[in-house]
């Protein structure tokens, strides 16, 4: 499924179905966050997926490149339409992005990633309550 | 040098008494009724004239570091505590010190006569010494007092941000006080942790023991609620009162999107239909 290129270090993409799955297991850097974004981009199209789930809850340090970049995978996918949830931050790291004014506006976040698929599943038949806005009742 | 100040240990250790009974009395006239104990105030100054001619006798440097004078130090230190506690201020501890100086100036007056040299030597050593040994209880009163504020600031932050949970899956953070840095670092934490340990998907923060909303505070709730989001968790603040209301319209204060809600039971049951529950009410009202 990945490209014939030499398997250096890379971030795997698993297909399930309409969704893609990418679980990044392995300390990120920059080169790596850059391919991960090609690779992903191409196999929504390719796979013509309708969701996408990131998890990253073995990462364990970010900085301002790989939050940003991060944020800008999963804006990517959606605007190839396909619903993205970025799942199992941890706390520290969700400290040190806002810390650094990233606020990933427009990702979707999941704790875990049985709740990021019940949110996805639940955005594709329609069902999602919408997210809590200052007119919400 | 030496010698002279031996010769102020000497008046000292042979009119002690006299010395004593003379500050005793100018100690009597001038204490204020009722503050302290008469006896109190008799049983420091004998402590500490005994103590200090002691003192003197084996360390006649008039530097109050040295090992001879701990039992002074440590008299001084207990009286500063003792009159502390009793409401006296840390000025009025030094003066208590500083008012010997007069009986004991006069002392050595008598001592001296016609030797203006030798008296002048001596009285300045007294003063130097006693000023230092003042300063002290000064030092001592402060240093136990900044001892308390910096305990006090490590429980008031750990006593103001609890993190409770109201509903399955709803979190509430009441937050009593201002938020500062600090603090939005510690709720930070202690929200996050929650949310991990819970799963919980709402969080309502509520702000009624906020008591004032600028900028920077607005700031601080947007990083925890943007936090939380990043974990996946939706905030929503609560308690937001008539007045801080209009405080963060006429300072311009961009709540983002967050959903706020007058009171916490509105946020909750705003919640509480996110999570698909409903309240029933089973008996009438009463």
């Amino acid at each position: 499924m990945l490209d014939g290129k030499p398997p250096t270090e890379r971030i795997p993409i698993l297909k399930m179905g309409e969704f893609l799955l990418v679980t990044i297991q392995v300390e990120m850097h920059d080169r790596l966050v850059m391919t991960l974004q090609d690779e992903l981009t191409q196999q929504i199209v390719r796979h013509r997926a309708r969701g996408v789930l990131i998890d990253i809850s073995a990462l364990e340090i970010v900085d301002s490149f790989i939050g940003r970049a991060l944020g800008n995978i999963a804006n990517m996918a959606r605007v190839l339409d396909a619903e993205t949830v970025v799942v199992g931050m941890r706390p520290p790291v969700a400290i040190t992005l806002v810390e650094l004014g990233l606020n990933l506006e427009g990702v979707r976040t999941a704790l875990n990633a049985e709740k990021g698929m019940a949110l996805i599943r639940q955005r594709l038949a329609g069902t999602e309550p919408g997210r809590l806005d200052a007119r919400g009742s | 040098m030496a010698e002279h100040t031996s010769k102020l240990a000497t008046i000292l250790r042979e009119h002690e008494s006299r010395i004593l009974a003379d500050w005793i009395g100018l100690l009597a006239s001038a204490a204020r009724s009722g503050t302290l104990d008469k006896a109190d105030i008799e049983e420091n100054a004998r402590a500490f004239v005994r103590l200090l001619a002691d003192a003197m006798r084996t360390d006649a440097s008039g530097e109050i570091d040295g090992p001879a004078w701990a039992k002074v130090r440590e008299m001084l230190a207990a009286l500063s505590a003792s009159r502390a506690r009793a409401g006296s201020t840390p000025s009025a501890t030094a003066s208590f010190i500083f008012s010997f100086k007069q009986p004991l100036f006069n002392r050595l007056r008598e001592e001296y006569r016609s030797d203006a040299e030798g008296l002048g030597r001596d009285v300045w050593i007294a003063t130097v010494l006693l000023d230092k040994l003042g300063l002290f209880t000064t030092e001592v009163s402060q240093r136990s007092r900044e001892d308390i504020i910096i305990r006090q600031q490590r429980e008031l932050l750990e006593l103001s941000t609890p993190v409770v949970t109201l509903w399955e899956g709803i979190l509430g953070v009441p937050l009593i006080g201002t938020l500062d840095s600090e603090r939005t670092q510690v709720v930070m934490e202690n929200l996050l942790q929650r949310i991990v340990d819970t799963g919980a998907s709402l969080a309502i923060i509520d702000i009624t023991g906020v008591p004032t909303v600028d900028t920077l505070v607005a700031q601080h709730l947007l990083k925890t609620v943007g936090a939380a989001r990043l974990m996946g968790a939706e905030c929503i603040v609560s308690g937001i009162r008539p007045q801080i209301a209009q405080t963060i319209v006429h300072l311009g204060v961009d709540l983002g999107n967050i959903a706020t809600k007058a009171t916490l039971a509105d946020a909750l049951v705003l919640a509480l239909a996110r999570t698909g529950a409903t309240v029933t009410r089973t008996a009438p009202r009463a």
